[in-house]
């Protein structure tokens, strides 16, 4: 697992959008997505255009986000099953008896989880480590929490290479085992990825120390965002939230 | 300020699970001088250079003994700050040394802890990573450097703090020979006393006229490098052996420059 | 795409946008704030003397377990969620600021889990899992031989416990926030038998990476550091003496944990079964066929006095099903008892 996460490198206008900014950007869509009652289809239509003109934009190739799409969750499942186990009136679908509010639940948890999804990869696929975390610290995240993501951001990909070495090392000595083996393997490897991860974890500090860290990090230093790059970023955010509004007062 | 840049006496230290790794250490680096400290895994060596500026023992909260001054200073929980600005730590493996997101703040680290600020910071970032030939990799993140290149931004980022004393765990482990050789030319070129852990011993005869030999929490031998690595019966008696064709005798060492 | 069953098991299972419904994602977004803030005061003291290296490398240690997957047993396979490990590892407030920002990394980096369901991601998986676990793990050390090997058998049933009550608290919340109308009492059975094997996914290998940490470096372990024995020192003329040893965080005992411990999840557990059972179950239910109910199967609960998740014989809906919620605590705990004493049992021969 790379410590630069969903991070496509490429230059677009959305890449320089400041990421405090785009988190904002974020969260206000996804509200006015969640905020919208399941049954206003034109208004998922239009969030959904609103999306891809944005990954358009953002020079997102299509591979990455479908790839990160398909991550299955228990919840699409969940939200399958639910048309078969709610209560309510029922609607006959090809000889199925399917309770209404439960496709229609199906539907909302879909639709709205799926266009969450995509907004949150247009964030990460455009944004780099640094610069959320300097985002975050903008947004006034405590400076301790901020610090805390800054070393798990920056250990990942360590850690990981050493899971991953230790890993090669247990099946390059020919283990095979059962489950029971199995299990007993992957436990003691776990526990000895703790102690290294943890003693690092002791140098590390050790290391701030002997540079005169006396419990306050450097902030990451990042300039604010001007009135237009908040405009900007914010754009189709605020459309979602035109659309939620009158997706209330319309009604249907 | 006067005494001698290091000084060491009656260390005792153990680990808090219990393992006493140091058994009463006692030595003394001069200003300017290069010193190799030598001895097999396990020695004690590395919680010993932990000492120096005081992230273990007893300033530290830590169980153990003794007294180390620095520069003429003694180690005292109230001049950690001095003290630690004074003393440059390289870590054995660059990732833990390295621990900020990208070069450039990783290296503005120690002088902002200083309190530089603006230009100023700029200007000793600079100047550090100049000094270690990394100037054109500020904005990098240090997993997309390779190993020698690591170790050369944690030598910089110690560097930046302008240091007396240098100390340096291991600093060829795991570089291959373009590498090391680099990692000496810059390690010559500073003015600084240098206090190397080492098991690379040509490296030490290279670098270091005098050499310390560590083994079960005690200095064992002090002397000439040339000298110590000559006795094969210590060097043998404390698991240390000289690469293969190698002769310390006839191969010309930092007294000949 | 394939909706196999091995394939859904291995995911991780984070709560996407919008599945609860908005007053729900605010309020345990409320509650995960809160819990943060609480955390990173009550980690201050912890977190200025280890620094923030070590709870950042824990995340990062948890982050990457959380992808190692592991045969539970009938062809399924878990991941380690590590709240009740953590918790035993590095302190509970320390381990909720930990599972906090792996939640976070996985949810803006990896773009995993939903923004505006982090403070439900967080309440359920963060929060509960690590309080429950280090709960019951600090009120079994308190039975158990005054030794640091007894965390392992110890933080083993908080572990096993905290999985099974994190679904219910995911039940309760459903009931309160859920957009469709089940049948309450089946989720719950399902989601609690399902997760009781999770758990015991969860409490082997939380037990075995405990063992090897014990084995290893047992000052490391937060939960048993007021049981570390003395050191011995010898000095430069080699005269010995004997201190304590260096305890940067130590835990302090906590007297009244069993009885704290057992009321929270007593607690969490009948309220959330009071809630369960005012939803009177009205259809068959039919989705169970496709996967809960196989799955429940499995587990010890179905089948059982309890399996309608209310006692039989008494008369009144919402008590009965308090009181099944109740008791089917208090045969989990009693069940973790009798494994942490034969795990302890085993532990002093071996020794
Ligand atoms: N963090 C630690 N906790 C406990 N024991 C340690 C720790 N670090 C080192 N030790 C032990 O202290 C002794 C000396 O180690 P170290 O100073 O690293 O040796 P060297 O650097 O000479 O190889 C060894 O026995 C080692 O196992
Ligand atoms: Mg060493």
């Amino acid at each position: 697992m790379s410590g630069d996460g969903l991070l496509v490198a490429v230059d677009s206008k959305v890449h320089r959008i400041p990421a405090q900014v785009k988190i904002v950007a974020l969260f206000v869509f996804v509200l006015a997505v969640v905020s919208t009652p399941a049954a206003n289809f034109w208004a998922f239509a239009l969030y959904g255009a609103l999306l891809v003109a944005a990954l358009v934009v953002a020079k997102l190739p299509v591979p990455v986000v479908s790839r990160r799409l398909a991550v299955e969750t228990p919840f699409i499942v969940f939200a399958l099953l639910l048309p078969f186990v709610a209560t309510g009136p029922t609607v006959d679908v090809l000889g199925l008896q399917l309770s209404q509010s439960g496709v229609l639940g199906a539907w909302n948890i879909l639709a709205k989880g799926t266009l969450g999804v995509i907004a949150a990869i247009l964030l990460s696929a455009t944004t780099g480590p640094r610069e959320l975390l300097a985002g975050l610290e903008r947004l006034r995240l405590p400076s301790t929490l901020v610090a805390i993501l800054s070393f798990m951001v920056r250990y990942l990909s360590v850690v990981s290479d050493d899971l991953h070495r230790m890993r090669i090392a247990r099946e390059s000595r020919g283990y095979v085992g059962g489950r029971a083996g199995h299990l007993k393997a992957i436990a003691g490897g776990v526990g000895a990825l703790f102690v290294r991860s943890f003693e690092r974890g002791e140098r590390v500090h050790l290391a701030m120390q002997s540079r005169g860290y006396t419990g306050r990090m450097p902030l990451l230093g990042e300039v604010g965002a001007t009135r237009a790059q908040w405009m900007e970023g914010l754009t189709i955010s605020l459309a979602a939230v035109a659309v939620a509004v009158t997706a209330r007062v319309v009604g249907l | 300020m006067s005494g001698p840049a290091i000084h060491v006496e009656r260390l005792v230290f153990a680990y808090p699970d219990g393992r006493q790794a140091l058994y009463g250490v006692d030595f003394t680096v001069e200003r300017g001088e290069r010193v190799a400290l030598l001895g097999p895994n396990g020695a004690g060596k590395t919680t010993l250079v932990l000492h120096l500026n005081g992230i273990l023992g007893s300033v530290a909260g830590g169980s153990g003994s003794g007294r180390i001054e620095i520069g003429g200073t003694g180690l005292h929980r109230d001049h950690l700050r001095v003290i630690r600005r004074k003393v440059g730590l390289v870590f054995q493996d660059p990732d833990d040394q390295l621990f900020m997101p990208t070069v450039r703040d990783d290296v503005a680290f120690g002088p902002a802890n200083l309190g530089l600020r603006g230009a100023e910071l700029d200007d000793r970032v600079r100047e550090a990573l100049v000094q270690v030939g990394m100037q054109d990799h500020a904005d990098l993140a240090p997993h997309h450097l390779s190993y020698g290149q690591r170790r050369r931004v944690a030598v910089a980022t110690v560097l930046a703090m302008r240091p007396e004393v240098l100390v340096l765990d291991e600093p060829s482990s795991n570089l291959d020979p373009a590498s090391r050789r680099e990692l000496a030319d810059i390690l010559t070129g500073l003015d600084v006393t240098l206090l190397m852990i080492t098991h690379d011993l040509p490296y030490a005869l290279q670098l270091c006229e005098r050499s310390l030999l560590m083994d079960g929490g005690r200095i064992v031998a002090d002397g000439r490098t040339r000298d110590l690595l000559g006795d094969a019966e210590l060097m043998s008696a404390h698991r240390l052996e000289l690469p293969y064709g190698f002769d310390p005798l006839s191969v010309p060492g930092p007294e000949g420059r | 795409m394939r909706f196999g069953r091995n394939r859904i098991k291995n995911v991780r299972v984070h709560v996407p946008d919008g599945f609860f419904d908005a007053p729900t994602s605010i309020a345990t977004g409320l509650i995960a704030a809160g819990a943060v803030g609480f955390s990173l005061q009550r980690a201050n003291r912890e977190i200025r003397e280890t620094g923030p290296a070590l709870a950042g490398l824990t995340a990062a240690f948890v982050f990457a377990v959380q992808m190692v997957n592991f045969p539970v047993g009938a062809g399924t396979s878990g991941h380690l969620l590590g709240g009740a490990l953590a918790a035993a590892l590095v302190g509970p407030w320390t381990a909720v600021l930990v599972m906090s920002t792996v939640l976070l990394v996985q949810g803006l980096l990896f773009a995993d889990g939903g923004l505006t369901a982090l403070g439900t991601n967080i309440t359920l998986m963060g929060l509960i899992t690590v309080l429950v676990g280090y709960f019951i793990t600090r009120a079994l050390l308190q039975i158990l031989p005054r030794r640091t090997g007894s965390v392992v058998p110890a933080a083993t049933v908080g572990a096993l416990v905290s999985v099974p009550v994190a679904a219910l608290a995911f039940t309760g919340l459903y009931t309160i926030g859920g957009a469709v109308d089940i049948p309450i009492g089946k989720l719950a059975t399902a989601m609690v038998g399902w997760h009781i094997l999770v758990g015991i996914g969860e409490a082997v290998i939380t037990a075995a990476v405990l063992g090897a940490v014990v084995a290893t470096r047992p000052d490391l372990v937060y939960a048993a550091r007021h049981l570390q024995p003395d050191l011995i020192l010898v000095d430069a003329d080699g005269n010995t003496s004997t201190v304590s040893p260096d305890k940067p965080i130590a835990a302090r005992p906590a007297g009244r944990s069993l009885g704290i411990g057992v009321a929270i999840t007593l607690v969490v557990a009948g309220g959330v079964s009071l809630v369960a059972s005012a939803h009177p179950d009205g259809l068959e239910f039919v989705g169970a066929k496709l996967g809960f109910e196989s799955a429940a199967k499995d587990s010890a609960v179905a089948g059982s006095p309890l399996a309608d998740y209310g006692v039989s014989g008494i008369g009144n809906a919402q008590v009965s099903g308090a009181l099944a919620g109740i008791i089917g605590v208090l045969v989990t705990i009693a069940l973790g008892l009798a494994i942490a004493k034969v795990a302890s049992l085993r532990t002093n021969k071996a020794s």
